[in-house]
């Protein structure tokens, strides 16, 4: 047990650039929209001139991404009303707009004053509006609140526009090439490296409180799973037995991580106190079990395993100890992730035209092709369920995309150069 | 990184200080039972491979060819696998045989075997496929009489490709397993 006096060492400085902005920010492009999408007005905020964000622009990009809004173009509006009082419902009726956002911006001390009302226009009433507070250097952040008031009112489901992704990034080939680890706002922006390194790094897993990645990292020329503080930079080695140590997942509870290691022989599931450290081996089978994901009530792991033959899901009861197959559709099911309800499943599911990112209800359900292309994968779900983001090809390069849970609407978020894979999204952060 | 290079140069040096040692010795050399093969010998015992694989005690007449070929790593560093398979095909096997012959011939030499998959499929599981690769090769490797502590195993799934694209050209070519000395 020489690894356990390795643990709470931190690591080599040199591996670990400080949280800096780095240029590899996504863009997004809407690839696919919902036909039942909510026509929406979001009227640029009055005073908003001079601001180094277009505050109404944020949200309005925010609502369509999500597939549920349409948002109406700003070379419609021919009046721009910035307070509840100023809307004329008929204008906007005419322009077939269910909901119209309105606000302004005022400049403070150290800052800015954001007022947002939200009118639903068919029942001519105003329904939400707050005055929000705004630091200069996080109008974005503001903005993506307003964006969460905004969904939550319309929807009931809450917003989840103030959360991260983090990635993984590759260039090069073979021996050469670099990697990097990213979180980035969920629309792509704002994104700071977490580490680089000319060794693979895999796998981004968050801890439930959002502070935290867990992730394999191949520095050492083997590979070992971190614990990382995203805002410090501060990390532990967790684990680095002989062969494999991959796919870490957090426990809902935050007090234990899910992984893949193959110091016994085959890749098994185990399960690790981060407190203590140790290892508790759960499945014991000839054949690969890896990819474990909790589920939100703690008390089950979905794996892969190719016990059967090829690939399948399989659920994995902490209480009882009983395994049992959950996917049957095909030969090739994997890496598999609950909704955060817990009743349906997102995987990679192998079809006759590739690799695509499925949805299957738990309990026998049908299942569900999402995504449409043909090397698809690592979905990460939204903490509010309503998409779910996964790593795709675009030419040579790997891409990030999302669809909808539904699959009714989806959006990319390319990366300027290199390869970008297994997002990871974040939970919600406040 | 930078102490690969130094790695290698220390064992071309120790390759030519094993070279004159055999020579001086007359064709002797540690590993006894698997040693001392020369070239021809090599050549019946990977054939031998089929019928029961008879690669001990093969003694007699080394000669100075045969001596060196065992005292250099083998050229042939990376073997390929076909889709979804962790089986070594019989083209690879006197690579993998000379593999054996070097780490039998020089007990202290020591390989890490790399195991890679193509792209297709997803990160982790390929992960687990590519050690199985790796695995297979030393299981070969210990067969031949190779020792497990002259080897160690890390897989590194699809992540490190050799080539990039699509094809199955591509593909082929990224499904390997790499003789790391």
């Amino acid at each position: 047990m020489q690894i356990l006096s390795k643990v709470w060492l931190f690591c080599a400085l040199l591996l670990i650039s400080s949280i800096a902005n780095a240029n590899a920010n996504l863009t997004i492009e809407i690839t696919r929209g919902s036909d039942q999408a909510l026509p929406i007005g979001v009227v640029p905020f009055a005073g908003n001139e001079g601001m180094s964000e277009d505050i109404a622009q944020i949200i309005q990009d925010d609502l369509e991404r999500s597939g549920l809004f349409e948002p109406l173009e700003r070379s419609a509006m021919f009046e721009k009303p910035s307070q509840a009082d100023d809307v004329e419902f008929g204008t906007w009726r005419s322009l077939d707009v269910r909901y119209l956002v309105v606000g302004r911006a005022e400049q403070t001390g150290s800052g800015y004053q954001l007022q947002f009302d939200l009118m639903d226009i068919s029942g001519q009433r105003r329904m939400i509006g707050e005055s929000v507070t705004a630091n200069a250097n996080d109008l974005r952040g503001a903005a993506h609140y307003i964006s969460d008031q905004i969904f939550e009112a319309i929807t009931d489901i809450r917003g989840a526009f103030s959360t991260s992704i983090a990635y993984v990034t590759a260039q090069g080939l073979g021996d050469n090439m670099q990697f990097g680890l990213y979180v980035a706002d969920a629309d792509g922006r704002n994104s700071q490296q977490v580490l680089t390194s000319d060794q693979p790094i895999m796998s981004p897993s968050w801890s439930p409180d959002g502070r935290k990645l867990a992730y394999v990292s191949f520095e050492t020329e083997r590979p070992a799973i971190y614990i990382q503080d995203v805002a410090t930079g501060q990390r532990v080695m967790a684990t680095s037995f002989d062969g494999i140590n991959g796919a870490p997942t957090w426990s809902p509870d935050g007090r234990r991580i899910a992984m893949s290691l193959s110091k016994d022989g085959q890749p098994e599931i185990y399960i690790m106190d981060i407190g203590n450290r140790s290892v508790e081996r759960l499945t014991n089978s000839n054949s690969i079990d890896t990819e474990p994901a909790w589920s939100p009530d703690g008390r089950s792991l979905l794996f892969t395993s190719d016990r059967s033959g090829g690939p399948q899901i399989y659920q994995y009861s902490l209480g009882s100890g009983e395994t049992k197959r959950v996917t049957f559709t095909g030969n090739y099911n994997a890496r598999a992730r609950y909704s955060p309800d817990g009743d349906q499943i997102f995987l990679v599911h192998r079809s006759s035209r590739g690799y695509q990112v499925a949805r299957q209800d738990l309990e026998g359900g049908r299942l569900v092709v999402l995504s449409d292309s043909t090397r698809d994968e690592s979905p990460s779900v939204a903490p509010n369920g309503t998409m779910v983001i996964f790593a795709t090809q675009q030419g040579n390069n790997g891409v990030l995309s999302a669809v909808s849970a539904d699959g009714r609407s989806s959006f990319r978020l390319p990366a300027a150069q290199g390869d970008v894979r297994d997002p990871a999204w974040s939970p919600f952060l406040n | 990184m930078q102490l690969k290079p130094l790695v290698r140069s220390l064992a071309v040096a120790l390759s030519i200080v094993v070279i004159a040692g055999c020579s001086s010795t007359g064709g002797t050399q540690d590993g006894d039972s698997y040693g001392s093969q020369d070239g021809s010998s090599m050549g019946a015992g990977t054939s031998g491979a089929g019928t029961g694989g008879q690669y001990g005690s093969t003694t007699g007449s080394g000669s100075g060819a045969g001596q060196q070929a065992d005292s250099r790593i083998p050229e042939v560093r990376t073997i390929y696998f076909d889709y979804d398979r962790d089986t070594i095909k019989s083209e690879y096997e006197s690579a993998v045989m000379a593999h054996a012959r070097y780490l039998r011939a020089n007990p202290n030499a020591q390989v890490v075997l790399h195991g890679h998959t193509d792209e297709r499929g997803t990160r982790e599981y390929n992960m687990a496929l590519g050690e199985r690769r790796a695995r297979a090769v030393q299981r070969f490797l210990n067969i031949q009489g190779v020792s497990n502590s002259q080897m160690s195993v890390v897989s590194y799934g699809e992540e490190r490709p050799a080539a990039s694209g699509q094809s199955e050209s591509a593909y082929s070519q990224n499904r390997r397993v790499v003789f790391n000395y």
